[in-house]
């Protein structure tokens, strides 16, 4: 019977549209327009395992969701860290959270970056502006295995010396044996003795074996695209090139559709992507 | 009566078609199907059979559909309209959840499922293939929530087509116009002087199920050869050929054809193409908040790669140009679409065509593609 069947409750299948509570428990100031939000499980929510490049749906309310990369350890899953640079209406709110406010998290979602494909040779990584925070949880995990792979380099730049992020920890990690740590930024006043220029103009300088090298890239989709067509020409694979895409994105699972790049979900099927895959449409405009 | 079993064969007459209305509804379903509203037919309600389009069709071109009177009084003797199935399983405007302030902190309540069981009556073979496409996307490799609810109970009457429309194009999509499969139930609309009867074919137990308490009669060769004969005939007069042959590669290797250009001068970015799609899915989500901001409702709502706003990011949009848009659309659905879920987004229904109010033509712009292609190589 018709009626027996649609007694049957339809097979309850999880919710991928509820956000789950999470509890700021410190907030901390990077740049004039930036915070690091550290987040906690409140009781009954687990803790949320992630791979180094995956994301986030941050839910601050009443206003509502964006796509936040995960930029802690994930040594660590019990402290959700997220750093959020003021840009729309929902992240300056999120910017405002203080200790003690609940956010609602979505996630993780997409890809991460292929740490295991890099070990056995060189890895080069190049940030460009907030593009470090979504490599900060690969940094933390290339550094705690430092054995595994050969020369390190990182290249970082910000357009000035007080829009770079994580201060403190670059001292640290510019200081640590085993890894190049170069720091750039694209104007400076008289007190910055550091370089200044594209993290482009960095690359000739950098000593990885070319063939030997896999490469992450976060930034800009112009200093992205750019960075890697100048390790192409440098002999990097394209299959080695590594690189963190954005686009709108409402549903983060594949469903709303305006991540879409090229035939691929941003949100699903990156944001990580291999060079090799992008690259022709990297040459496109307004895909 | 004892029911059915799957793949029998069965006649209905015309004036017994109220039993099958009045059997779907004691078996709870919610039956809703075309009925005209507006001059055009839409899909709405049935609650008795004089709310169906009874001696009315359509005909169908470019830009432009008219109902006209039929010399007869056939029951389904008309193509798709605006509308497709897609408004049920998944409504133009949707609440996903409802958070409240509770002090400091805010409490977040899942929607309620509804347990309503629709019955489609009169699903083309084309619109079996569209729900096909919808599954895939909404209950495939992630469920949404309140399209698998409703999906799972849903109850699948389909036509066959008597007759193709202006802009039809199923044959060339491999799509239709025969029913083959996916259908719990399955008529064809048989019309002769002497006799007006469906051909009923069952297709699941649940389609059996209905049947038990409607008044049918057995089947005969002649039957099916007549059912055979119909849909023949209407295979034999498409309105519209689609060439697909290696069409995934095509479009691909040809972001910048110089034809884009030609049909975004004529695009109006309208979004009509998208909302009278059955396959198209792109949503977007809104916060409504009541007057004290205690309470905010989180709503979904259909969106349109057309609009501006859909690609918005850092303040601006990646795909400013109609260009990009118009060529976001059509690549997509055509082709990145067997990269996303293994099948064509398109079922060639031809509504896009007919609903366009510039009377753009998909079938007309792969074509023009295809005929001066352009250097291959790059790939959107």
């Amino acid at each position: 019977m018709a009626s027996e069947r649609m007694a049957a409750p339809a097979e309850a299948v999880p919710d991928p549209f509820l956000p789950l509570p999470y509890e700021v428990v410190s907030r901390t100031a990077e740049t004039p327009d930036t915070v690091t939000l550290v987040l906690r499980p409140r009781p009954g929510t687990p803790p949320l395992e992630f791979s180094a490049g995956q994301f986030n749906m941050l839910y601050r309310f009443p206003l509502g969701e964006v796509a936040i990369s995960i930029s802690g350890d994930r040594t660590h899953p019990r402290e959700l860290v997220h750093t959020i640079r003021s840009a729309g209406k929902i992240t300056a709110s999120l910017t405002q959270a203080t200790p003690g406010e609940t956010i609602g998290v979505r996630g993780p979602f997409g890809t991460g970056w292929p740490i295991d494909r890099a070990t056995q040779g060189d890895l080069l990584i190049v940030a460009g502006g907030l593009g470090l925070p979504p490599l900060r949880p690969a940094l933390y995990e290339i550094l705690a295995h430092r054995d595994r792979f050969d020369r390190i380099e990182v290249i970082y730049g910000a357009r000035s010396p007080k829009d770079l992020v994580y201060y403190d920890e670059l001292q640290t990690w510019r200081s640590r044996p085993g890894v190049r740590f170069q720091v750039t930024v694209d104007a400076a006043g008289r007190d910055w003795y550091g370089d200044v220029g594209l993290v482009t103009a960095r690359l000739p300088d950098t000593r990885v074996d070319a063939a030997r090298t896999t490469a992450f890239l976060c930034g800009p989709e112009i200093m992205m695209r750019l960075t890697a067509q100048a390790l192409d020409r440098m002999g990097v694979p394209d299959r080695a090139i590594w690189l963190s895409m954005e686009r709108n994105m409402k549903c983060a699972v594949g469903l709303c559709g305006h991540c879409q790049y090229g035939p691929s979900f941003v949100c699903r099927d990156g944001p990580i992507f291999s060079y090799r895959d992008v690259k022709a449409r990297m040459m496109l405009r307004e895909v | 009566m004892n029911a059915l079993t799957v793949g029998e064969k069965r006649t209905l007459e015309r004036k017994d078609l109220a039993h099958l209305l009045s059997a779907l509804r004691s078996a709870g379903y919610r039956v809703v199907g075309p009925t005209i509203r507006d001059g055009a037919i839409v899909y709405g309600e049935i609650g008795r059979e004089e709310d169906l389009p009874i001696g009315w069709t359509d005909r169908q071109d470019a830009g432009t559909y008219r109902l006209e009177r039929r010399t007869d009084s056939a029951v389904f003797g008309f193509n798709v309209g605006p509308h497709s199935w897609k408004k049920y399983l998944f409504p133009s405007r949707e609440r996903l959840w409802t958070a409240h302030k509770t002090g400091t902190s805010f409490e977040i309540a899942p929607e309620p499922r509804e347990e309503v069981a629709f019955a489609f009556l009169g699903m083309r073979a084309c619109e079996l293939a569209g729900l096909d496409v919808s599954d895939r996307v909404f209950d495939g490799k992630v469920h949404d929530p309140g399209y698998h609810a409703r999906r799972t109970r849903l109850l699948r009457i389909a036509v066959q087509c008597g007759q193709a429309g202006g802009t039809c194009f199923c044959v060339s999509m491999g799509t239709g116009p025969a029913v083959r499969r996916g259908f719990d139930l399955a008529l064809t609309e048989i019309l002769s002087p002497a006799r007006h009867y469906f051909l009923v074919e069952v297709g699941t137990e649940a389609g059996a199920a209905v049947l038990v308490d409607v008044p049918l009669g057995p089947a005969e060769g002649p039957d099916t050869e007549a059912a055979n004969e119909i849909v023949a005939r209407t295979a034999a007069s498409m309105g519209r050929t689609l060439n697909v042959d290696g069409i995934h590669d095509l479009l691909l290797s040809n972001p910048e054809h110089p034809r884009w250009e030609i049909v975004a001068r004529r695009c109006l970015s309208c979004t009509n193409c998208t909302m009278v799609c059955p396959t198209c899915f792109c949503h977007t989500t809104e916060e409504v908040p009541d007057l004290g901001g205690d309470r905010v409702e989180r709503w979904r709502r259909w969106d349109s790669c057309f609009n501006l706003e859909f690609t918005s990011l850092h303040g601006s949009s990646v795909r400013k140009s109609g260009l990009s848009r118009y060529r976001q659309w059509l690549t997509h659905k055509l082709a990145g679409w067997y990269d996303q879920f293994d099948t064509s987004g398109c079922i060639g229904c031809g509504r896009c065509i007919t609903w366009c109010p510039v009377g753009i033509d998909i079938t007309e712009e792969v074509a023009a593609i295809r005929t001066v292609p352009s250097k291959p190589g790059a790939k959107p």
